[in-house]
């Protein structure tokens, strides 16, 4: 990759002003969509996604019905309008690569055993796109998962790490992962401990892999309590108000 | 399966961290600019290199274009039905293609011939003529190896922006030899270059390609189960070493009669 411009001034800054450990503005509203049956609404730096979930329900059509267990269907799709020149609306090939690696991501947290011969579906819609668009993703779809009242072993929180300017950085932006030097999304079980989703573009040595990897578990951890929060947010109001209750 | 596994024991007889033979044969297609077979066990994979001029992806402007495919034949299985792609050989051509694109293989900055407007186009397909497990190595190593036997034809810009064949050929300008490793997670083993069988019971796995320097260039986790971090992070020490050991063989296998 083409090393255009600075992607870290002298100060430790971003492009975008950020400290290399800070992540973007993280925002998640739970339960937007109103005829879902969980549905959750995030902002991740310029991100705009929304997850809706439907489900458990019967499956259609009907031989893929499995007799002892759920089967969970995702898909991850960009509006148009969402990236800078227009987008074909027609699902490209990496759509159906996220779409599966997202399903596989989220189907460890979920007890799919719990719901045989139904079928959950998980609607992933990119408004706007910004780098790191199917971290987001999942970390918008395993809230909604939860708001649908789906039995669930753990949260699904999901960050990247990266490399830019010879350094490794938090949470990468969309002008980092075009220029940088490595990007490495990571989704990861907080309780349970488990990485469900790992991927790697970039050139990174062992050292840096290392520490690549456990900064996007530290993002992980972060985004987590995010999640908590909208949720708590949603079933019992202010968290504050809820302590002062107990 | 998973009980023999637990115990170190595999099916085949091999250690755990034990890839089956590789064998590559070079040139099979003549009218390739490059081809390969791989047979890595009983999984079969044939490449083709194709090489033609066109215009360069958008934002790549002054580099040539790599474009990568992969069909997983009727042939391959009794459980393969012809038609479009479905996403595992979707998944399967763009983690092939991230191992050779990341680690920039080929050095597409020397592939422009009139910059935002022509350039080389290369062309890899895999066809998988038989399944028996870990295709991602298997057509990752078909395709590292046609690109590496390959001579492109030489594209000439005359007056007028003219381009032509001129007839001659040429080495592709090749950086390093990309090796990925898969190991997949049964129980609680890690296992390599795992079987059709192997892959039938496994929780999880995980895709890592190295360079010439033992460095990091893609990796794709895959399947439904997951890993720990401790977990990861030796399959990526042991992807590194493995990978150095796949890439010798590779160097011998194609420096043979080439």
């Amino acid at each position: 990759m083409v090393q255009t411009r600075s992607l870290i001034d002298e100060h430790g800054r971003r492009t975008d002003g950020r400290t290399m450990d800070e992540l973007r503005n993280v925002k998640i509203q739970v339960g937007i969509v109103k005829n879902a049956d969980g549905s959750a609404y995030i902002e991740f730096g310029k991100n705009r996604i929304i997850a809706a979930v439907y489900g458990p329900r019967e499956v259609h059509p009907k031989h893929l019905a499995q007799p002892d267990r759920c089967v969970l269907r995702c898909r991850y799709h960009m509006s148009p309008f969402s990236t800078d020149t227009r987008k074909n609306p027609a699902p490209s090939r990496r759509e159906v690569e996220i779409s599966k690696v997202m399903r596989e991501a989220l189907e460890p947290s979920l007890m799919l055993e719990d719901y045989p011969r139904a079928a959950i579906d998980v609607f992933v819609e990119v408004l706007q796109a910004d780098g790191g668009s199917r971290c987001a993703g999942i970390t918008a779809a395993s809230v909604a998962l939860a708001d649908a009242g789906i039995n669930m072993r753990d949260i699904v929180p999901a960050c990247a790490a990266g490399k830019v300017d010879g350094k490794i950085v938090l949470d990468i932006n969309d002008v980092e992962d075009k220029e940088g030097s490595a990007d490495m999304p990571l989704a990861y079980m907080p309780h349970l401990e488990r990485v469900t989703l790992l991927q790697l573009d970039g050139i990174l040595n062992q050292e840096e892999f290392n520490e690549c990897l456990d900064k996007a578990l530290q993002g992980c951890k972060m985004i987590y309590e995010i999640q908590r929060r909208a949720l708590i947010q949603k079933y019992f109001g202010d968290e504050q108000e809820l302590k002062e209750e107990s | 399966m998973r009980e023999a596994i637990s115990r170190s024991k595999r099916l085949d007889g091999r250690d755990l961290d034990e890839m089956r033979t590789l064998e590559i044969e070079l040139g099979i297609i003549g009218k390739a600019d490059g081809s390969s077979r791989v047979r890595l066990g009983n999984s079969e994979v044939v490449a083709g290199v194709k090489v033609e001029t066109g215009e360069p992806f958008e934002g790549l402007e002054n580099k040539g274009a790599l474009i990568l495919s992969a069909e997983v034949l009727p042939t391959a299985s009794p459980y393969v039905e012809p038609g479009p792609p479905d996403e595992e050989t979707i998944e399967l051509a763009r983690v092939v293609d991230r191992g050779v694109r990341e680690s920039e293989m080929v050095d597409l900055g020397k592939l422009a011939l009139i910059p935002g407007k022509v350039v080389y186009v290369i062309f890899v397909d895999c066809s998988i003529i038989n399944y028996d497990g870990n295709l991602f190595d298997a057509s990752s190593y078909a395709v590292v190896s046609a690109l590496m036997s390959s001579k492109l034809p030489v594209f000439e810009v005359q007056e007028g922006e003219a381009v032509v064949n001129t007839g001659k050929k040429m080495d592709p300008p090749l950086t390093t030899i990309p090796v990925s490793i898969t190991a997949v997670k049964i129980g609680d083993s890690v296992i390599l270059d795992p079987t059709a069988e192997e892959e039938a019971c496994m929780d999880a796995r995980i895709t890592i390609t190295t360079n010439s320097e033992g460095k990091f260039a893609a990796l794709q986790k895959g399947s439904t189960g997951s890993f720990t971090i401790d977990q990861i992070k030796k399959a990526a020490e042991i992807a590194r070493i493995k990978g150095e050991e796949v890439r010798t063989k590779i160097k011998e296998l194609t420096s043979n009669g080439h």
